[in-house]
């Protein structure tokens, strides 16, 4: 005891000079970590290559389509525009020629929403209660529905385009915006289910069993518990089928009829045509119009799509 | 059989080539607080969930009140089930948690209210009635999921592991809670758990189960003191019993168990049958019903061994002794303290111990 008390008189004795001492001493607090290691100069440079490399084309493009032809055909194509032009964009959406119309892209934009916004609520709406079923009510042939769905999604589309055409036709409806839209429904059907199927699988068991005690039916269950537990992987769904069906052009262009041709379809052929000169600004300008709905879309719902994607598709 | 609750009778379920229950029978009286108890994979969830409707059953019939419901919804049964994970509908408040299943059933709405007010009085959760469940403490959730099966008004109450989600100190709390509710309400309930301390202090009567059969079937005290076979003797108390594996050896007009070289004087014992010279036979002896250092009573032998560790744990102390080469756990009163290695006298109350045939695992 006496030992102690002796030590605990020496240290105070010692203490200012001991506390300084220790500051500056040795390592203390976070330690520092240089900003410019080599490290962090290979993972940044290779970030800032990688970003160059996807955001030059659309730089080349945004500047191209403010332009007007004869900067253009002084063929620097990284040169910012001397005089900004909003023209091309103007002839782009109201009055480009594809063929005989000369009505610009816009009558693609809206046959294009006219396809998506039906064919993603009603592909969308099917393939969560077909998810919802097979992930809650295992009934019996439950395993091989979801085996065939699946299967169907592996087989090529090309393989059954013809097929496709010969049963739209004998339903009477090839050519017409609701063949395209159930051919647009039906192939969303596969991997949207998978979706919905995880990401109720992945929702606690106990809570629709909760649900059954308390009396609650199929469509009870579905609107009431499963629905409002949902929305991360309604977005994720949303946006897969909004993007793929606004950037389809093979079924656009089989299905359908000219005056029906979604945008994709009408820019190819604004791009494509081989009449007078190659007006690059125009192109560019419908190019980016084309595009702007999905990057409109990703930008609006980017977040939540991370979020559906490591709560739905991961698990199961 | 007016006074059965629960009947099940003959229940069989398997999945594929798998069988859970295997013609399983079960009565459970009017009122009685009934435990299911084993480990997981014993079947015990399963039957829980066969009572509830929530799986369809193989074969055999249950009833509730009567009434055969085999193939009744879950809804018709007149059940209430409390979940592990609480099971509340998170984008719901407690009240809306609470009177969903009333909604559903399209109870008038003064009827809901006046409901889901006496529930929450009874569970004292009137203050939480806008929150949202995750705005709740594991303890206030599942008092929720019991309110919810309050306010159906339902004959019978069944309990999936509510309490293995909570920490110890809510779990012992919320059980007291449970125990009272019971008294008041006096309905059956049906509680699977795999903690012996909520079966032994929850129930009426025990369902011990192993691999989908019911093991034994008694109120805890005869589970406890005279468990039908072995798995039941080693399922039950903690440290779990001291088992000698054996042979009966009967001499003047004594009979003992003789293993590893010790003789255990078992004369005392109330065997249901005569024992038979040469049986193999398993010993078992609960931790507190060996005496260390007591003078024997009457002519029972005493048996030298050796404190080999010591686990002081408050009210008690338990000592890890060497006995006829094995180890056994041995519990005296916490203030007695032995150092390892201390020498000590052991005799045991055979009155109260425990054989069992080495073949058959039953009791004598």
């Amino acid at each position: 005891m006496s030992d102690i008390v002796a030590f605990n008189s020496v240290a105070d004795e010692a203490l200012p000079q001991a506390q300084t001492d220790r500051v500056v001493a040795g390592p203390r607090g976070r330690k520092p970590r240089r900003a410019l290691s080599g490290r962090n100069i290979m993972i940044y440079g290779t970030l800032i290559i990688v970003a160059l490399y996807y955001l030059l084309p659309l730089y080349v493009m945004v500047m191209t389509s403010l332009k007007g032809m004869p900067e253009i055909r002084l063929g620097n194509i990284f040169a910012p525009p001397l005089e900004i032009t909003f023209e091309p964009w103007v002839k782009a959406w109201s009055s480009a020629c594809t063929g005989l119309n000369c009505d610009g892209l816009s009558r693609g934009f809206w046959n294009s929403v006219r396809i998506t916004i039906p064919s993603t609520i009603v592909s969308i709406a099917i393939a969560s209660v077909n998810g919802y079923a097979l992930a809650n009510w295992r009934f019996k042939g439950a395993e091989l529905f979801f085996t065939i769905l699946i299967v169907g999604a592996f087989i090529p589309y090309q393989v059954m385009i013809y097929p496709i055409v010969i049963v739209l036709r004998e339903m009477g409806i090839y050519g017409t915006l609701t063949g395209l839209i159930m051919v647009h429904t039906i192939f969303g059907m596969p991997i949207l289910t998978l979706l919905f199927r995880n990401y109720f699988a992945g929702l606690p068991e106990e809570l629709f069993k909760a649900a059954r005690v308390d009396g609650a039916g199929f469509w009870t269950i579905y609107f009431k518990i499963m629905l409002p537990m949902s929305l991360p992987i309604f977005v994720v769904a949303m946006i897969l089928q909004v993007t793929g069906i606004w950037n389809d052009f093979l079924f656009g262009v089989v299905f359908t009829r000219p005056e029906y041709y979604p945008m994709t379809v009408q820019l190819n052929n604004i791009v494509n045509s081989v009449q007078g000169v190659k007006e690059y600004n125009v192109n560019m300008a419908a190019t980016i119009l084309t595009g702007a709905v999905p990057l409109f879309v990703y930008f609006v719902s980017g977040r939540l799509f991370v979020r559906g994607i490591a709560a739905g598709a991961v698990k199961g | 059989m007016q006074n059965v609750s629960v009947s099940v009778k003959d229940l069989s379920l398997s999945f594929g080539a798998v069988t859970v229950l295997d013609t399983l029978n079960l009565d459970i009286k009017d009122g009685e607080f009934l435990v299911l108890l084993g480990s997981s994979g014993c079947g015990k969830s399963t039957l829980l969930n066969c009572i509830a409707g929530l799986l369809d059953v193989s074969d055999g019939q249950i009833f509730i009140k009567n009434k055969n419901v085999t193939w009744e919804e879950p809804k018709d049964r007149g059940i209430g089930m409390v979940f592990q994970s609480y099971a509340l509908y998170p984008q719901m408040s407690v009240e809306k948690n609470l009177s969903f299943g009333l909604q559903v059933a399209k109870v008038p709405k003064e009827e809901i209210d006046k409901r889901v007010r006496r529930a929450s009085e009874i569970l004292q959760i009137q203050p939480l009635l806008k929150r949202k469940p995750s705005e709740l403490s594991g303890g206030q959730r599942q008092r929720v999921a019991i309110g919810r099966a309050l306010v159906r008004d339902v004959d019978v109450f069944l309990f999936d592991e509510p309490l293995s989600n909570l920490d110890a100190k809510l779990r012992s709390e919320l059980r007291v809670e449970i125990k009272r509710l019971h008294q008041s309400l006096k309905n059956t309930m049906i509680y699977v758990t795999h903690d012996q301390i909520e079966a032994l202090t929850l129930a009426d009567r025990i369902a011990v189960m192993k691999s989908g059969v019911i093991q034994q079937l008694a109120d805890p005290m005869t589970i406890y003191n005279a468990p039908e076979n072995l798995f039941v003797a080693g399922f039950i108390g903690s440290p779990s019993m001291n088992f000698f594996r054996g042979e009966l050896q009967l001499r003047d007009q004594r009979a003992y168990v003789h293993a590893n070289g010790v003789d255990f004087d078992v004369s005392a014992y109330p065997s249901r049958a005569p024992f038979v010279h040469g049986q193999k036979v398993v010993l078992g002896l609960r931790p507190e019903h060996v005496r260390v250092d007591e003078a024997a009573s009457g002519a029972q032998a005493s048996h030298r061994a050796v404190v080999d560790i010591e686990e002081p744990m408050g009210a008690d102390n338990l000592l890890w002794l060497k006995l006829a080469g094995q180890s056994m756990s041995v519990r005296i009163a916490g203030q007695r303290r032995y150092a390892p290695g201390t020498a000590v006298t052991l005799s045991f109350d055979m009155a109260v111990a425990s054989i069992f045939d080495a073949t058959s695992e039953n009791r004598l």
